[in-house]
């Protein structure tokens, strides 16, 4: 009996495709299945367990097209073991694939509203699947705005598309860095400065925030402060993970496991356990 | 001949503020306008006053020696630039550079400063906005210290 | 969905010599038997074949860090608590390999781990460790997500319940409503009688397998005195219980403490050895590695049992995200009996005391959730008084 099909844990083989360097320790991989054209279909938001054969495997969240699914696409930071390793990967190198897991943004729940999406460092690859969405379906939302923070230009990903999606008179783009150096003329300032002012109606908007704990705890109160409901905000939060699905109890969050509940979550349902340390 | 009243009526800074100290701030201002590249104020120099921000953009630069100017901070529409001409020794602490081309109301501190010491309740209104935006402004300043970005090792 | 047993309604009874006959009828079946011996000074749990290699006229004392064994006066074969060890470590061991990739021309090649399963029979588990495998069952089998090498290893096992008579100083099933009696969950149920004279077991039917086991070794069917001394022996267990806990409203009284002084408090005595993750028969936090062959040809994924006491458990990098340990003991303590419900709908503790037992610091979980509950009564009290 084939248990592979029935087993999460076993990987399946995909090849990589495409390495594309964004920074200088970020990078994207292309990935597409070792065998036939299957394709992951995901919704964004969603990760996979990426595995590098003998070295080890971690989460990573999806960040291609979900439109387009047979080009899987994972942007990456190497902040350890297993993420450098998958940095040193090249084109045709096997890479393991488990997904996709966990919960997604809600774009369902945007329509007919203003969406802002604020996204810190490496938050921005796991909400440019949503992006791609809305884009793709433009007319069924309001506004639509995206704000942007960075630790310096040079960490700047996807500035291409940025430039792309700036250009477009139906999108608000506003990039800012921690840290201008050189020949910079941007904005200067942490990204919860770009709030105050950005042009969503706070009776009707929903909002999806990405990047490390700290930032996204400011920037959520920078939209209460706008007046922004806590249920119209979506956050992604983050935890050790060994399984990807809800076996091993490492993600665990309070009452929540965050490969299965998250990790997109409402911000009212975890309110209370963000205000509290070490859980 | 644009109404310098109307336009710092209008500015985020001055809110609120009741018309007649409107009046007395505006004997304080000229517009300013800026082209980009142009430096507004160099770190160190005597101070002037501040500026109101009504379009564009202006940087706040300190310069490291052979990295060259790093910018902390940008202001832009709605947002006010300097604040040392506040405190002795009344120095600029940053260099202010125009970004693109910037249109600024600027206020002369000397004659901010003796209207606030004639009518002691502008000087209070006054205090209260600055203090808002100084607040607002180290909070942000603290998280870009705490680097979030960065992966800690 | 494992079968749900329901007791049969009539009990046999089986003399003591015939115990043999039941182990070699099980063997007949097809199982490997696991029951327990004594070995390095407790009562562990091994692969027999014999009732002499059981704990013939062995008890056990246990206390907070404490375990001795004790020989009885008389010859009862379970005449003891549980030890150490629980069904987890046969059907959810602490190693097992997942997945194993060779280098092939083109890349990896990637095969799923030979899973040779032998049916297990497990004699001797108690009501707490049966319901200790329904929690489980939940966990590993019942999600989006199952396991499948507990799934292969539980659907084949056979349990020979015994029903407990004495105790230990640090039980508290009754707490939980896990025991002492098997209630369901096992194939048989015995509950031995020691008499001056007379040495036996009723044994209640609690499956189809349970019923084809019994016919094939002679037995009788039990008298109503006969029964009734099954039914004293429970109903003695039951005052002789070594510890209590209230658990009326403990998911929200936990969930209201999550800053409570009583984890700092605990987080001094803690050494987070992780021994009651160890012991704890629910316990299944696990965590993959990865191994090379040196030549890297051939690469191997293992899961391995994991404790949340670890550092490396919450570690994210840079750093670990619980890294005091009131934080971590507040992890487990709270998972256990608030946050499990919120996951699994019971709570994840049935009482069996062995994190009481086995903590080289002697930290008691009913004494920790007793101080939370009782300072807030006496919080609420003091804050009336001020109000009056």
């Amino acid at each position: 009996m084939n248990t592979r099909v029935n087993d999460p844990m076993l990987p399946r083989s995909f090849r990589v495709q495409r390495v594309r360097r964004e920074t200088y320790d970020t990078f994207s991989l292309e990935l597409k299945p070792a065998r036939g054209n299957g394709g992951i279909k995901f919704s964004p938001g969603q990760f996979n367990m990426l595995y590098v054969f003998g070295t080890g495997e971690v989460p990573i969240s999806i960040s291609g097209d979900p439109l387009n699914p047979q080009k899987l696409i994972h942007t990456t930071r190497m902040v350890g073991p297993v993420t450098q390793a998958m940095g040193r990967l090249k084109k045709d190198d096997i890479i393991g694939v488990r997904g996709p897991f966990g919960s997604h943004w809600p774009i369902e729940l945007a329509e007919g509203k203003d969406v802002v999406i604020v996204a810190g460092g490496i938050g921005l690859p796991p909400l440019r699947p949503a992006i791609y969405y809305l884009l793709k379906n433009r007319d069924k939302y309001n506004k639509v705005i995206l704000l942007y923070g960075a630790r310096t230009k040079d960490e700047i990903l996807y500035p291409r598309e940025l430039e792309q999606w700036r250009s477009r008179f139906d999108l608000d783009v506003h990039v800012t860095v921690d840290r201008g150096t050189g020949d910079w003329r941007g904005n200067v300032g942490v990204v919860t400065t770009l709030i105050p002012k950005a042009p969503f109606d706070h009776t009707n908007t929903i909002a999806f925030v990405c990047g490390p704990e700290v930032m996204f705890r400011f920037t959520v109160i920078e939209l209460l402060k706008r007046a922004l409901p806590h249920d119209c905000i979506y956050v992604s939060m983050e935890r050790n993970m060994k399984c990807g699905v809800g076996l091993c109890g490492h993600c665990q969050f309070g009452t929540t496991f965050i490969c299965k509940d998250g990790p997109v979550f409402r911000f009212d349902h975890i309110k209370d356990l963000l205000e509290k340390q070490e859980i | 001949m644009e109404n310098i009243e109307k336009l710092i009526a209008e500015h985020a800074f001055f809110k609120g503020l009741d018309p007649k100290y409107l009046k007395l701030l505006a004997k304080c201002a000229t517009i300013e306008q800026f082209d980009a590249e142009d430096v507004i104020y160099r770190e160190g120099k005597p101070a002037k006053g501040f500026y109101l921000v009504l379009q564009g953009r202006i940087g706040k630069e300190v310069n490291v020696p052979h990295r060259g100017p790093i910018t902390v901070q940008t202001i832009e529409e709605g947002g006010v630039a300097g604040w040392c001409w506040l405190v002795p020794p009344h120095n600029n602490c940053f260099t202010a550079r125009a970004y693109e081309k910037t249109k600024t109301v600027a206020m002369d501190g000397e004659c901010v400063r003796e209207k606030c010491l004639e009518d002691q309740q502008l000087g209070y209104e006054f205090y209260k906005r600055f203090t808002n935006v100084i607040i607002a402004q180290l909070q942000a300043t603290k998280l870009q210290l705490m680097d979030i970005y960065a992966v800690q090792s | 969905m494992v079968q749900q047993s329901k007791p049969h309604p009539d009990l046999a009874v089986l003399p003591r010599k015939n115990l043999q006959l039941l182990l070699e009828a099980i063997k007949a079946m097809g199982y490997r038997m696991v029951g327990p011996i004594v070995r390095n000074g407790a009562i562990t749990l091994e692969e027999l074949d014999r009732v002499e290699e059981l704990p013939v006229g062995w008890t056990d004392s246990q206390e907070a860090s404490t375990y001795r064994l004790q020989e009885r006066r008389d010859a009862a074969i379970f005449g003891h608590a549980v030890g150490p060890e629980s069904l987890n470590r046969f059907l959810y061991p602490p190693e097992q390999r997942l997945s194993e990739a060779t280098r092939s021309r083109n890349g990896w090649k990637i095969a799923d781990a030979d899973r040779q399963v032998q049916p297990l029979a497990f004699l001797g588990v108690r009501s707490c460790d049966l319901c200790a495998l329904g929690a489980l069952d939940k966990v590993l089998m019942e999600g989006e997500y199952a396991d499948s090498g507990y799934k292969s290893r539980r659907e084949n096992i056979m349990t020979i319940a015994v029903n407990c008579g004495n105790p230990s100083g640090t039980c508290f099933c009754t707490s939980m409503g896990t025991g002492p009696k098997a209630e369901s969950g096992y194939d048989l149920a015995l509950t031995e009688i020691v008499e001056s004279d007379n040495h036996y077991f009723v044994v209640e039917i609690g499956s189809k397998k349970g019923e084809e086991l019994i016919a094939r070794i002679p037995h009788d069917t039990a008298s109503p005195q006969q029964a009734a001394s099954a039914d004293a022996v429970t109903a003695g267990a039951v005052k002789k219980m070594g510890r209590s806990l209230d658990t009326s409203g403990l998911h929200e009284l936990l969930l209201r403490n999550i800053e409570h002084a009583q984890w700092k408090d605990v987080g001094t005595r803690c050494l987070t050895c992780g021994n009651c993750t160890m012991v704890c028969p629910t316990c299944f936090c696990s965590t993959v590695e990865d191994f090379t062959s040196l030549d890297g040809a051939a690469a191997q994924r293992t899961r391995k049992r994991d404790s949340c006491y670890t550092m490396e458990y919450s570690y994210i990098h840079g750093g670990s995200v619980r890294y005091s340990p009131a934080a971590r003991y507040r992890q487990w303590l709270m998972h256990k009996f608030a946050t499990w419900i919120d996951q699994y709908g019971t709570f994840g503790c049935v009482g069996c005391g062995r994190c009481i037992t086995w903590c080289p610091a002697g930290i008691d979980v009913t004494e920790e959730l007793r101080i939370i509950r009782v300072s807030e009564i006496l919080d609420t009290m003091s804050a009336s008084t001020k109000e009056s």
